[in-house]
């Protein structure tokens, strides 16, 4: 039955492709029929797909169907397994917009590494995401081409910049997505939407063909409904790739075998640190309720919590907001009329018609960080602004490492508060961004972190209870610790709470 | 005392080729003035002698070899130009000088 | 070779006599990768408009660089040959400014941490005079674009209609060298910048990483110039004059500048910091565009690039590379060439050392070769108004034809017709040869033949040489070779002379 095979893990869907019990081209054809019933347009319905690729999702999994049918050991775990891919990586058969108006309608002429890894894969892409415009927002609200909803309430933001790719998941309209996470961009969907979301280390995923936002901060992961299926998706993403220059040169953690481990459920000997300035106030109430409890949990699975500091935290949120918009200013630079993308013909010099175009074709969000991040770089205001807050970003890093010398993992909640209304924070600009709040340390650091719900949560207004996030974080290179954390709480999770928390998503209407 | 006026903006997207409308201006004056005072608290940090951080994981010395690698046709190259002649990118009057 | 003239505003010597010029330069070189600084496109002149690029150097959404192992050794070696200290640790940086011929809207360059800094290099000007030229720095960066302007009169920008770019160009490796302010050169200003520029091309050209052709832009120079007042010990404001496309032309641009920015100041003026263009015609600097405020390029280390780290050991393997010094080796070539100083600066002068070396390395002897290059090629060098090595005969060329004198296929005079054939590209000398049918007439038939016809029409003379006035054959001799339109050996025809007087 169609309506079952949504609901399947990516992990499920594969055993069944691979075994023939279903094909490939059923499995994808389930989830464009899902789609096409749930997913609307911005004015009403899920919204999560800017692009939908019918005919060459078919295409693909046809490919695969053919493959396996010939005898064929597939070409990955995944093979034939649908997927929705966040509309910042480039794909020459499909539009890329980044979310933005000055993009519209652009076909690249190249793939990204992790589009072309997945096409190896031989999963099949079902289509583009939205997301805040250049991956800057947190409720995917700043995106030019209207909002998305969260699946879990049609009112209410699924988060940002990577809300198509979280909605998508919790919509039950793919089981894997790929997002990008600059400051939480696919944690804090994650745990707006109750689904997973996973920042691998910098450097681990791919930025070739990855639109750049903040080339020091943006990261590609995977995204899915439980950890295994992150875990699978992870491993078919990630290692080194010689197009770019930032990638690290070393075997992908075997995160695929940790989180199976850690799925036993056993915990004893790991230290897990909570860190105290990631809670506390500013943090919705629900959200501390549900997070003490998956400490509880944590310790019943044998792990002993301790608390660590780091100080410098309260500062992530100032260093953060001058490095991104600084490093946004000079890669959307080349946005200018001039050889792709929009082109307003007003004016009639190159340098009218560029501003002209920049001006109509960018939103206010993006605007703002552009202006902030030539202001940060100025001459006279480098040292005291950009030069200052990399200096901040060390101190980060160290208060990281000390307190991994202190515990394995580290944990907080994933955002402060559980999803807000559509249209309540779009005018308040820092108040949007203090949903980055707990994320952004990790990214300001370069190391690895990922968020699994962990609950459900009334907010300030009472409610039926939204998701909340846990937020487990490892070293670099350490996400083998971190998905046997996540996966271990996960598997108790489920068990105490009758299964998955996302198969109590209400149903879309 | 605003930490950045509507004048300093207005240079700001001039540099940065945004032809912002002066009702644009006034909003975000006011907001990158409050932004602004916001992150201006990396300066209460001491940190004289601590290095800047600019990567993440630690690299050097990444190269490739000077190889040849297929790049795009002139057809592909010129697909999405908003305008092109002869094989190039055509675009308005420049004003300005190379540099 | 004479110096096209340039319009003194004020007396030169009065200037230097009032001014201390400050002079510095700025070279940019285009090193000769087989690929770009940042990608794996092809760096070759030439190609139809944008078929050599690719999503990395068209600055595509998503694109990223990754840097040219062999343009970082080629810069490390430009730093070693100017005697640089080699950077341990350096990041590349990004210099922001919008420009169409910029891809990306930056320029993926150096900033505040070169590779290589604070170096020298020896000068030698005409009279033997040594000037060392301090280095600030040499650093690496990424071509632009070529614009083409289309509309308004002269091609170029001023008035154009609009620009079509080709970005072939955008992405291939520079290396920018700085020297430091250079002072105390007086009057000699013009002549040091000149025998710097000289220096520093033979040097990088004897490296192997460049073209170094001024005429084609694998070198382009920067001239900064400004003026203080003698004995004041203020510094006066510096322009900038690019356009620069010559040897000649660095000389002269800094002549007019000393000449043009003493008229503003004596006038009561002040120098605007700014930008100039050379223009070639007149010898002159015109202002560039005013820019309504200077730029701030907001300078910052490229966060899509590691840093450069080059380990010592890696600097000394590239150290072992460097050939000999050119100066070493004009010493050394003097002594095997038993030149006195004098030749050997006429030499040094001609740009000659090279292609003379060549030659003889082709199997010419030295006399041969210098002879050639020195007095007839460069009389054709000067005619045509190029480098003597901008000549379109090469030195394998040059010594073949000095091979088949040697060998007596060919005399001194045809062995000239030979040469213009090749300068004129009509092929290799051989070739020339054979379709002009140049070769000496060796086969003695027609020669004798000939030589009786000249006998016969000059009896008296005839009559001479049988009664043993040798000398005589002389006149018959140039008969001959009148009547075999110089293409006999005018050894040969003497000796059948002779031997058909004598029989």
């Amino acid at each position: 039955m169609s309506s079952d095979l949504i609901r399947l893990t990516a992990a499920e869907l594969a055993a069944k492709i691979h075994s023939r019990e279903v094909s490939a081209v059923e499995v994808a054809q389930a989830h464009l029929d899902r789609i096409a019933a749930v997913d609307g347009d911005a004015q009403s319905g899920v919204h999560a797909f800017l692009h939908v690729a019918t005919d060459a999702a078919l295409a693909s999994a046809t490919l695969v169907d053919e493959s396996i049918g010939a005898g064929t050991p597939p070409a990955s775990p995944l093979a034939g397994v649908p997927l929705a891919l966040k509309d910042v990586f480039t794909t020459m058969d499909m539009p890329t917009t980044a979310g933005s108006r000055i993009l519209e309608g652009w076909r690249p002429p190249y793939d990204s590494t992790v589009t072309a890894r997945l096409r190896a894969a031989g999963i099949t892409i079902l289509g583009k995401t939205n997301m805040d415009e250049f991956a800057m927002g947190s409720s995917t609200e700043y995106s030019a081409y209207g909002v998305t909803r969260n699946p879990w309430d049609g009112s209410r933001v699924p988060g940002g910049s990577g809300g198509g790719s979280a909605s998508a998941l919790a919509a039950f309209e793919a089981p894997l997505s790929v997002g990008t996470d600059t400051g939480g961009s696919i944690r804090q969907p994650a745990a707006f939407t109750g689904t997973v979301g996973v920042k691998p280390t910098y450097g681990g995923i791919s930025r070739y063909g990855l639109i750049a936002c903040a080339s020091s901060l943006d990261q590609g992961g995977p995204c899915a409904r439980t950890v295994l299926d992150a875990a699978l998706l992870h491993e078919v993403l990630g290692g080194h790739d010689p197009m770019d220059s930032t990638s690290i040169d070393a075997p992908v953690p075997s995160v695929v075998d940790a989180a199976r481990r850690g799925a036993t459920g056993d915990l004893t000997g790991v230290k897990v640190g909570v860190v105290r300035e990631l809670g506390g106030e500013g943090y919705q109430a629900g959200v501390r309720t549900s997070f003490e409890a998956g400490l509880r949990l944590l310790e019943k699975l044998g792990a002993e919590v301790v608390e660590v500091s780091c100080p410098h935290f309260e500062y992530g949120l100032a260093a953060y907001y001058l490095i991104l918009p600084s490093e946004v200013s000079s890669n959307l630079a080349r946005f200018d009329a001039m050889r792709y993308g929009l082109r307003v013909s007003e004016g009639a010099s190159a340098e009218e018609v560029m501003a002209a175009t920049r001006e109509a074709g960018f939103g206010p969000e993006v605007k703002r960080r552009i202006m902030l991040g030539t202001y940060a770089l100025s001459s006279g205001y480098y040292d005291a602004y950009y030069g200052q807050a990399q200096k901040v970003r060390t101190l980060i890093s160290r208060d990281f490492a000390a307190a991994f010398g202190q515990a394995d993992v580290l944990i907080s909640p994933t955002a402060p508060t559980t999803a807000f209304p559509l249209g309540d924070k779009v005018d308040d600009p820092l108040a949007m961004y203090l949903n980055d709040l707990a994320t952004i340390p990790t990214n300001l650091a370069g190391i690895a972190a990922m968020s699994v719900p962990s609950g459900l949560a009334g907010d300030e207004n009472g409610g039926n209870g939204l998701p909340v996030g846990l937020q487990v974080m490892a070293p670099a290179l350490g996400e083998a610790a971190m998905y046997r954390v996540a996966a271990a709480f996960e598997a108790a999770r489920d068990a105490e709470q009758g299964g998955p928390l996302i198969q109590r998503c209400p149903e879309w209407s | 005392m605003p930490a950045i006026s509507r004048d300093e903006v207005a240079h700001l997207a001039r540099l940065a080729r945004l032809a912002v409308t002066d009702d644009e201006l006034d909003v975000f004056a006011g907001q990158l003035d409050v932004i602004l005072g916001a992150v201006a608290r990396v300066g209460e940090v001491a940190a004289d002698d601590i290095p800047p951080m600019t990567h993440a994981v630690p690299l050097s010395n990444v190269f490739r070899p000077d190889e040849l690698r297929p790049g795009l046709t002139q057809e592909q190259a010129l697909a999405c130009a908003p305008a092109a002649e002869e094989g190039r990118f055509r675009v308005p009057q420049i004003l300005g000088e190379e540099q | 070779m004479s110096l096209l003239s340039t319009p003194d505003l004020v007396d030169f010597d009065d200037v230097v006599e009032r001014f201390d010029p400050m002079l510095g330069l700025e070279v940019h070189v285009e090193l000769n990768t087989r690929t770009k600084m940042f990608c794996g496109c092809p760096t070759e002149f030439g190609a139809e408009p944008n078929t050599q690029v690719c999503p990395v150097c068209l600055g595509l959404p998503g694109s990223l660089p990754v840097v040219n192992r062999t343009a970082v050794e080629s810069a490390i070696r430009i730093g070693l040959a100017l005697n640089c200290s080699i950077a341990p640790w350096g990041r590349f940086a990004r210099k922001n400014y919008f420009y169409p011929d910029m891809p990306k809207n930056f320029q993926t360059s150096q900033y505040d941490e070169p590779i290589a800094v604070n170096g020298w290099l020896d000068v030698a000007l005409d009279d033997g005079t040594i000037v060392r030229v301090e280095i600030e720095r040499a650093h690496m960066e990424e071509d632009t674009g070529k614009s083409l302007h289309v509309g308004g009169h002269t091609g170029r920008i001023h008035g154009a209609e609009y620009s079509l770019l080709d970005y072939n160009r955008a992405g291939v490796p520079l290396i920018e060298i700085v020297t430091k302010m250079i002072p105390d050169t007086g009057g000699r200003a013009p002549e040091v910048a000149r025998a710097y520029v000289t220096t520093l091309r033979e040097l990088i050209k004897a490296l192997g990483v460049s073209d170094v052709r001024m005429d084609q832009g694998s070198m382009r120079c920067d001239v900064n110039l400004s003026l203080s007042p003698k004995g004041s010990g203020v510094l006066g404001t510096r322009t900038e004059t690019k356009n620069v496309n010559s040897l000649r032309s660095v000389e002269r641009a800094v002549r007019y500048e000393m000449t043009r920015q003493a008229a503003v100041l004596d006038a009561g003026g002040e120098i605007v910091q700014e930008t100039r263009h050379f223009e070639e015609q007149s010898g002159t600097t015109r202002a560039g565009r005013r820019k309504e405020t200077s730029e701030d390029y907001r300078y910052f280390p490229e966060p899509d690039l590691a840093p450069i780290a080059p380990s010592e050991e890696w600097v000394e393997e590239l150290r072992g590379t460097l050939p000999e010094p050119p100066r070493e080796r004009r010493k050394r070539i003097q002594a095997d060439w038993n030149l006195s100083d004098e030749e050997m600066r006429d030499l040094v002068n001609a740009g000659a050392i090279d292609l003379i070396a060549a030659t003889v390395e082709a199997g010419a002897s030295s006399g041969e070769a210098r002879s050639w290059w020195v007095s007839y090629l460069s009389q054709q060098a000067n005619t045509q108004g190029v480098a003597l090595d901008e000549l379109a005969i090469t030195p394998a060329q040059l010594a073949r034809v000095i091979a088949l004198v040697a060998g007596g296929e060919l005399n001194n005079k045809l062995a000239r017709q030979v040469v213009d054939g090749v300068l004129a590209g009509e092929g290799e000398p051989d070739e020339v040869v054979a379709a002009r049918g140049l070769a000496v007439v060796s086969d003695d038939g027609p020669l004798i033949a000939a030589v009786d016809e000249a006998l016969a029409s000059q009896p008296d003379v005839a009559e001479k040489i049988r009664s043993g006035k040798v000398a005589a054959a002389g006149a018959i001799v140039g008969a001959v070779m009148k009547a075999t339109r110089g293409s006999a050996d005018a050894k040969r025809v003497r000796e059948l002379v002779l031997e058909r007087c004598a029989g």
